[in-house]
């Protein structure tokens, strides 16, 4: 058994540290989202060329990464520094553009950015649940499409046959976004992320992803990759804020000593510090059976969010809680991160459903 | 034993009900129904359709225009206003600062600023918390020194709420530097509009400028607005956090909230089936609500007693703290509830009027940020830390 980090990897948690440390703070974060850009270009830009996205796809296809642990590095670097620019979407359809070369540079070049559209209006966290018809134009709704109105090409799941919760028929296509018939309305989301509703009137699909009506097996790789990342980025957003609390602690004085000698604080934050222990090892542990058979991948994929769901909301709220009212203010670095880690909870299922469907997958 | 309440009280909530059925504004219930932002006009609306009613002060005795209700009246009145999804009452004038003057101010004092909290002319802030002194408040440094017939203050206050909206603030403030600090501390009322007092607005978590910095800088405050006798303002302070917390527990508040994360639960869905069906959400809301139940009657427990004219001892720490994590316990079960609908950030439909259509569900755009902002509950008026503390130190002394 080996934890540790190769050379290369290592390099590059460094370089991408060092970079985000010149190049982003909280004011910096606040300033961007002030402006009403959905993230800061030239950063996203300047972490591409430092090969962020070339550390999600593997060499064949052009990057240098794209495992498990490269994908857990990325994010966890990411999220410390609370980023907003576009990766995830990244993640998220490396595992679906195998075939689509050209395509794949631009992105990892940080020219091109697709994403999925794939969650519908009612569709809550079940990923068979695709009602957007094929027939064989597009017709139907996307929402939380993350970064859809900065995205160059979407990813879309539509149902060609079957009904509306059954995992058999869905399809997935490639879309351009200036392709006619689409209309997208961006959406600013309460942790300053950005997202999309899309609507779909009979919009012309003619680049398929996979084979017709075998898209859930697909949708269900790209939201592991996904979760993984997102769970690593969690991780890295939990540790900015115990970093914070620790720092608080010790420096805030009342009833005349530092707030850290209140033995009533010392063990919230030990339960705090144990908690994110865990969510490393849940985190590692979806890293290292990224690339297993399906069942074994999929259960690792619900513990992980599950636990990193309920790790974050524990930290988030008692951060903000030792805090006080500082914890509570914009202002604050605090408050980025506390709104980042109980969001992610919203997004690829929440705690309640991966606990069902770890049950699920466990034979229950 | 008799849980039940009286004909009495049950007469009195019938009454309650009809006027809140014939006199809340729509438009208002509507407004906090979806968590949207309330604004001056809306509370002082709200104030005013109370205060004809003759119930804008439910604590207040009748010759001062209050209602003289029993803590069991109150009760009842503030269960029932949140059900309706009515504005909660601004405490600041009408809980915090009367009874204080009621209890130690001057007949002039009490005569001069009680008709013009009930007619909404002043609107009252509480300048308590300062940078360095939150917990330990005691050890606040915003200095008064007698100059003649006028204080002159200096120094800075925070965490103001709604001070955006008042005219007037009553403020803690240290006249005796050489004395033990609890001891060096008087009641001060001061003008917002006095030269050398400004305001600076905090933007919370979720995007809300509810609170405030207040700065005095050589504030000329006349010697009348002292409250009761100079270094004597910690007793008064104390007075008011022993004596006014009623609905402390917000029992009223956690039942409207239960009920409305109900209607969501049975509104969206969750694998095509209501996710009031599905088990795991079932039983969170299940557990908070059997929480709420008992509470509910510990709460009722310790208004049988005040009305015996006990005064509260620990157990308003506890209903602090079991109200506060059941209240926080229901926002994030809303939010929970809505699953992807909570994300987008939609301050337009929450600031705005009716026109604005909210995406997702209508609930969806208040519930994070409502979320978010209940994290002060816990924070506030005691952190739920301190209120540890004190019920420990009430068995086990220290
Ligand atoms: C939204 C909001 C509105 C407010 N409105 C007002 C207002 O209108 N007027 C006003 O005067 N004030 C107001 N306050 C201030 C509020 O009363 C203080 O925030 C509160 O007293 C806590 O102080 P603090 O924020 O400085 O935290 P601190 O006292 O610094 O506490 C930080 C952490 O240390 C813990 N802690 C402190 N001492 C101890 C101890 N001895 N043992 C164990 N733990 C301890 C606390 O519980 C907390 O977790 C408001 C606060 C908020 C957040």
């Amino acid at each position: 058994m080996d934890f540790t980090l190769s050379d290369e990897r290592r390099m590059l948690q460094d370089s991408l540290s060092r970079y985000l440390a010149d190049n982003l703070d909280h004011e910096r974060r606040r300033k961007t989202l002030d402006s009403g850009a959905p993230y800061d270009a030239d950063l996203f830009k300047g972490l591409a060329d430092l090969g962020t996205l070339a550390a999600l796809f593997p060499e064949e296809a052009g990057g240098f990464g794209g495992t498990g642990p490269d994908i857990a590095l990325v994010f966890e670097t990411l999220g410390r520094a609370g980023t907003l620019e576009p990766f995830l979407p990244a993640a998220l359809a490396a595992p679906l553009l195998t075939d689509h070369a050209g395509l794949v540079e631009q992105i990892i070049a940080g020219d091109s950015i697709v994403t999925l559209a794939h969650t519908e209006p009612d569709a809550r966290y079940d990923l068979a649940d695709v009602s957007l018809s094929a027939k064989p134009t597009l017709t139907g709704t996307k929402t939380n499409v993350l970064y859809g109105a900065q995205a160059t090409h979407l990813i879309v799941s539509a149902r060609e046959t079957g009904d509306r919760l059954d995992p058999e028929g869905i399809s997935l296509f490639l879309i351009p976004t200036d392709a006619p018939g689409l209309t997208i309305t961006p959406i600013t989301n309460v942790d300053g992320t950005a997202s999309a509703q899309v609507a779909f009137t009979d919009t012309q699909a003619d680049t398929r992803i996979g084979e017709p009506g075998q898209g859930h097996a697909l949708l269900e790789t790209a939201t592991a990759h996904a979760i993984l990342a997102l769970s690593a980025e969690t991780l890295g957003a939990m540790e900015a804020a115990k970093d914070l609390t620790l720092a608080y602690l010790q420096e805030r004085q009342q009833f005349g000593r530092p707030i850290g000698t209140f033995q009533a604080l010392q063990h919230r934050i030990a339960d705090m510090l144990t908690e994110i222990e865990q969510a490393r090892s849940a985190v590692l542990n979806l890293a290292g059976h990224l690339d297993a058979p399906r069942d074994t991948r999929e259960r690792h994929v619900s513990a992980t969010k599950n636990l990193v769901g309920r790790v974050a909301a524990l930290v988030a709220e008692e951060a903000v809680q030792m805090h006080g009212g500082i914890g509570m203010t914009q202002e604050y670095e605090l408050s980025h991160h506390a709104r980042r880690l109980v969001m992610a909870d919203h997004l690829f299922g929440d705690v309640d459903h991966h606990l069902e469907r770890f049950i699920h997958l466990s034979g229950g | 034993m008799d849980l039940a309440f009286t004909q009495a009280e049950l007469d009195f909530r019938q009454e309650v009900r009809e006027f809140l059925a014939t006199s809340l504004p729509h438009d208002l219930s509507e407004k906090v129904r979806l968590i949207k932002r309330l604004g001056k006009d809306d509370y002082q609306r709200w104030h005013a359709i109370l205060n004809d009613k003759g119930w804008l002060a439910p604590g207040w005795p009748l010759k001062h225009g209050g209602a003289g209700w029993s803590p069991v009246q109150k009760h009842i009145f503030e269960e029932e206003a949140c059900l309706a999804h009515a504005p909660r009452t601004v405490p600041f004038g009408i809980t915090m600062l009367a009874p204080v003057l009621l209890a130690f101010g001057t007949k002039a004092q009490v005569n001069h600023h009680l008709p013009r909290i009930l007619s909404g002319e002043d609107w009252w802030c509480q300048g308590y918390s300062e940078p360095g002194a939150g917990s330990d408040l005691a050890s606040l440094k915003t200095r008064a020194v007698r100059d003649g017939d006028h204080y002159i203050v200096n120094g800075q206050k925070t965490w103001t709420t709604l001070g955006q909206y008042a005219n007037k603030i009553f403020c803690l403030v240290r006249t005796d530097p050489d004395a033990k600090k609890q001891e060096g501390i008087s009641f001060l009322l001061i003008d917002m509009d006095t030269p050398g007092v400004t305001l600076r607005p905090i933007t919370l978590i979720d995007g809300q400028a509810e609170v405030n910095e207040v700065f005095f800088d050589d504030v000329r405050v006349p010697v009348e607005n002292l409250v009761g006798e100079e270094n004597k303002g910690w007793t008064y302070a104390k007075y008011l956090l022993t004596h006014e917390r009623t609905n402390i527990a917000g029992v009223g508040f956690s039942n409207a909230a239960l009920a409305t994360v109900k209607r969501v639960a049975s509104e969206v869905t969750s694998g095509g089936k209501p996710l009031a069906q599905n088990p795991f959400f079932a039983a969170r809301l299940a557990q908070v609500e059997i929480d709420l139940m008992a509470m509910a009657t510990t709460n009722l427990r310790i208004l049988a007693a005040a009305e015996a004219g006990r005064a509260p001892g620990p157990e308003s720490s506890m209903l602090k703290l079991k109200g506060t994590v059941i209240r926080q316990e229901l926002t994030s079960l809303l939010r929970r509830a809505l699953g992807p609908h909570a994300l987008p950030h939609q301050p337009d439909f929450l600031d705005g009027g009716d026109n604005t259509e909210p995406l997702g569900h209508e609930q969806a755009p208040g519930a994070a940020p409502a979320y978010f902002n209940m994290r002060k509950l816990s924070i506030f008026g005691g952190s739920n830390e301190i209120q540890r503390t004190i019920v420990a130190k009430s068995v086990l002394g220290g």
